[in-house]
């Protein structure tokens, strides 16, 4: 018996921005970046799993609320005191996820391959947070919100994960049906700027 | 807006979050053993003060945790927030009000 390719081949990845990143206009004080596809997994887990699951993942899970840790090329970043988001652009889950399960084997925890729920944008500019903050209600001074931070909120009415890379650069994570109501409302919000 | 403070993410915006209910309501251990009476006041009966009312939040677009707070309901002012298994503090009304 044959099988059909579609049963051995991976969902392919949504791309639900392409259209509304090409027709973007360019915008130097908030540029907007449709990102690539990455290998996204939700890890939860208890004490004995977390150093564990940081190290075979390539990046140490962090302790601190609401920060992210980087490492060649992929994140970590803190959702809650037992969940992370571990973030590689560009690469399968399935060896990550392996390789996590390997090092977690019998230890209390779940593992999740979410890559395909959620699609990320960048945003950078001396006006970035300016343009988020049309959105989302938080302090995104550098004191409050400063570099290495991540945390979910909201942008408008959709959830966000929210990243701040660099003074100007932050990143969104947002679930892929969503992600063209936050896009155009980031368009929106940076209509005004040169 | 109304800030709220989460115990694990700080000061945060009211929209992040879910109201709970009543905190420090226990399931009774064996549901069986009680009275109706007593069933459907686990289930529906509640203090509803006038003043300072624990009770139960989620961080649900944060951190996702449950916590409590002790807000006093005249002024809306959440008195203090504390993690979920934790007592409610020993704070009397008088020590609430506006912000
Ligand atoms: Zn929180």
């Amino acid at each position: 018996m044959v099988e059909s390719p579609s049963m051995t081949l991976p969902l392919a990845p949504a791309r639900p921005l392409t259209a509304l990143a090409a027709a973007s206009r360019d915008v130097a004080a908030a540029r907007l970046v449709a990102l690539g596809d990455a290998a996204r997994l939700v890890f939860r887990g208890r004490e004995a799993a977390i150093g564990p699951a940081g190290e075979a993942f390539g990046v140490a899970l962090p302790r601190e609320s609401c920060r992210f840790n980087a490492a060649g090329g992929r994140f970590a970043f803190w959702l809650g005191p037992d969940e992370w988001l571990l973030l590689a652009p560009g690469a399968e889950a399935a060896p990550i996820f392996a390789a996590i399960e390997a090092a977690t084997s019998g230890l209390p925890h779940s593992l999740v391959d979410v890559s395909a729920r959620s699609v990320g944008i960048e945003i950078a500019g001396e006006r970035a947070a300016f343009v988020l903050n049309q959105g989302n209600p938080l302090d995104l001074s550098l004191d409050a919100f400063p570099v290495g931070m991540c945390t979910r909120t909201v942008f408008h009415k959709a959830e966000i994960v929210l990243v701040r890379h660099a003074p100007d650069v932050f990143h969104i994570d947002v679930w892929r049906s969503f992600a063209p109501y936050v896009w155009e409302l980031l368009e929106d919000a940076r209509r005004e700027l040169a | 807006m109304l800030i709220i403070t989460c115990p694990w993410c700080g000061a945060r915006p009211e929209v992040e979050f879910r109201y709970g209910g009543e905190a420090h309501i226990a399931r009774p251990a064996d549901p069986s053993a009680l009275t109706d009476q007593e069933w459907a006041d686990f289930l529906y009966n509640r203090t509803n003060p006038k003043g300072l009312h624990a009770e139960r939040w989620r961080h649900i677009h944060g951190c996702g945790r449950y916590f409590n707070a002790l807000r006093d309901t005249v002024s809306d002012f959440f008195v203090t927030t504390y993690k979920a298994g934790e007592p409610r503090p020993d704070i009397d009304a008088s020590s609430g009000g506006n912000p």
